[in-house]
């Protein structure tokens, strides 16, 4: 049986919880039930415990229909599967994965190899953004001369990134 | 390259010369690599699969380490053949069960193995001998680093490589080796070991990878975790986590050879009985003995040139490679004698074990395998 949380190990902690007369039952891996402080029975809510899901379904209370753009993949496919249906997913069901992701990994920022692409993309992106900063601030000081040449180096910058 | 060909080479990391050999069998690096914007192979459909591996083999065969490769389509294998390269670690069984839409390319040394829509889109592997754990790292890395230049792979600045499950996601990273720890085990204190071990997020497996029993006294560690630690830290880390562990398992045979010899040679004189007269043996116990016999090898009951066939015996009485070998698909029962019957005539020569070269050398205080630095 796999846990519920992580859906990737073997399930080894068996919790069951009755909450307002109803039953909940929970299946977790030793690190997530580590990870959720299940040790400690008096500081966790079944609830709390099903973080990813949890996350899961207050998306799907939010946009039942919710797709992936990309692959038409839905947060219901995610809690049969426990595996996503492609790399846009990530982005369409960040909200929940972000509590999932923070209870399983060490960090919540990667801080490793990146493609090199990825660099290039990445500084083209922080230029970007200190030029439109720049540009606002221009466009307030009508400084429209400063403005049009800061405008002309963004369009210059996306140019660049489409290549 | 052909599959016979595979069979009768061993693979380099199985010829066990790489350092802490004795204790660490080998070493692995896998990176779980996708297609921006594609289906991954779990959600893809049968067209889009096919579609992406066709995008991905070619890449993958024109890599100069590629060349003279095995490259093969899943459907294209047996079932035992894939059986056969589960048995060596040079793919998953979750690939193994691929068919259509997925393949799979090795090099001659068998050092590096891609797998084409496995979970992933790619998981790259290199597999080497002992404990050498970053240049494993750093032939997969390099191999990465030339494909991302052809293929453009998914990524998030700030999330890392995307992975189809969300535990891979970051690094995209797992690195492993396989320990052997007789001793541990023996001395009853590899529970304690494995505690410690998962304590500080490191996974500690069976045999064959998750959800699998531990046989032969072999233990897979490896990182739990891909996000918000460096690669070359991960590496670091799980190094130095077995050092220790390679210590406290040379304590071990220390603390039997000292305390409980009788338990020992009792073991030894038992697996050798066992291995040398046997006539039906399961490959658990196949395992289970020869791990004894190897740990006789390393204690020096029995002569250093003996190492080679009992490494040998590990992977060629596994069930897939005993049929290979035979040319011919055996049940159970069958496999049991033949197994038991290649056992008994590579140990014919074997000599019996020599208990007072073990006292000797313990006595002398050498340590039977001296530190090396990766």
């Amino acid at each position: 049986m796999l846990c519920d949380v992580c859906k990737c190990n073997d399930a080894t902690v068996f919790l069951t919880q009755i909450l307002e007369g109803k039953m909940q039952k929970v299946n977790l891996c030793d690190a997530c039930s580590k990870e959720k402080g299940v040790q400690d029975p008096t500081g966790f809510a079944l609830a709390d415990l099903l973080l990813g899901i949890g996350a899961a379904e207050e998306i799907e209370k939010g946009a039942p229909s919710q797709k992936c753009p990309i692959c038409g993949f839905t947060q219901a496919d995610f809690k049969k599967t426990g595996r996503l249906g492609c790399s846009v997913c990530y982005v369409t069901f960040a909200e929940g994965l972000g509590s999932l992701l923070k209870a399983m990994h060490k960090g919540t920022e990667h801080v490793g190899k990146l493609p090199q692409r990825a660099h290039r993309e990445i500084e083209l992106d922080d230029r970007m953004r200190s030029l439109a900063e720049d540009l606002e601030k221009a466009v307030a000081e009508e400084n429209y001369e400063n403005a049009a040449a800061l405008r002309d180096k963004i369009k210059q910058l996306e140019h660049e990134k489409a290549v | 390259m052909k599959f016979a060909n595979i069979m009768s080479t061993g693979g380099e990391w199985l010829r066990g010369e790489g350092p802490h050999h004795q204790i660490v069998i080998s070493s692995r690096v896998r990176l779980a690599r996708n297609l921006k914007q594609r289906a991954f192979p779990g959600w893809a459909k049968k067209a889009e699969r096919t579609q992406i591996l066709e995008l991905i083999k070619p890449r993958v065969e024109e890599l100069p380490e590629m060349q003279d490769s095995f490259s093969e389509l899943l459907q294209d294998l047996s079932a035992l053949e894939k059986q056969v390269l589960v048995e060596r670690h040079l793919i998953s069984r979750e690939h193994a069960a691929k068919s259509v839409g997925s393949a799979v390319i090795m090099n001659r040394r068998q050092t590096l193995s891609i797998m084409i829509n496995e979970e992933d889109h790619l998981r790259m592997q290199s597999i080497r001998s002992g404990l050498q754990l970053k240049s494993a790292f750093k032939l997969v890395d390099k191999v990465d680093s030339t494909l991302e230049g052809k293929l453009d792979f998914a990524y998030d600045a700030r999330l890392g490589y995307l992975t189809a499950c969300p535990t891979n996601v970051g690094t995209g990273m797992r690195a492993s080796a396989m320990l052997h720890l007789p001793g541990l085990v023996l001395s009853e204190m590899i529970n304690q070991v494995i505690q410690a071990v998962n304590k500080i997020g490191l996974a500690v497996r069976g045999l064959y990878g998750e959800g699998t029993e531990a046989m032969g006294n072999l233990f897979q560690i490896s990182n739990q975790t891909t996000l918000g630690e460096k690669e070359d830290e991960i590496v670091n880390r799980l190094s130095k986590v077995i050092e220790t562990i390679i210590e406290k398992e040379h304590d071990a045979r220390q603390m039997l050879i000292q305390k409980k010899s009788n338990t020992l040679w009792d073991q030894i004189g038992r697996a050798y009985g066992v291995l040398t007269f046997a006539h039906a043996m399961t490959s658990k116990e196949a395992l289970n003995l020869l791990s004894i016999i190897k740990l006789g090898v390393d204690l020096g009951a029995f002569p250093e040139d003996r190492r080679l066939p009992i490494d040998e015996l590990f992977i060629d009485t596994q069930p897939a490679h005993l049929q290979k070998s035979s040319q011919q698909k055996l049940n159970a029962e069958e496999r049991d004698h033949l197994r038991a019957q290649i056992i008994r005539e590579r140990l014919r020569a074997f000599p019996k074990p020599d208990i007072s070269k073990v006292a000797k050398e313990s006595e002398n205080g050498s340590n039977p395998e001296p530190p090396t630095n990766e």
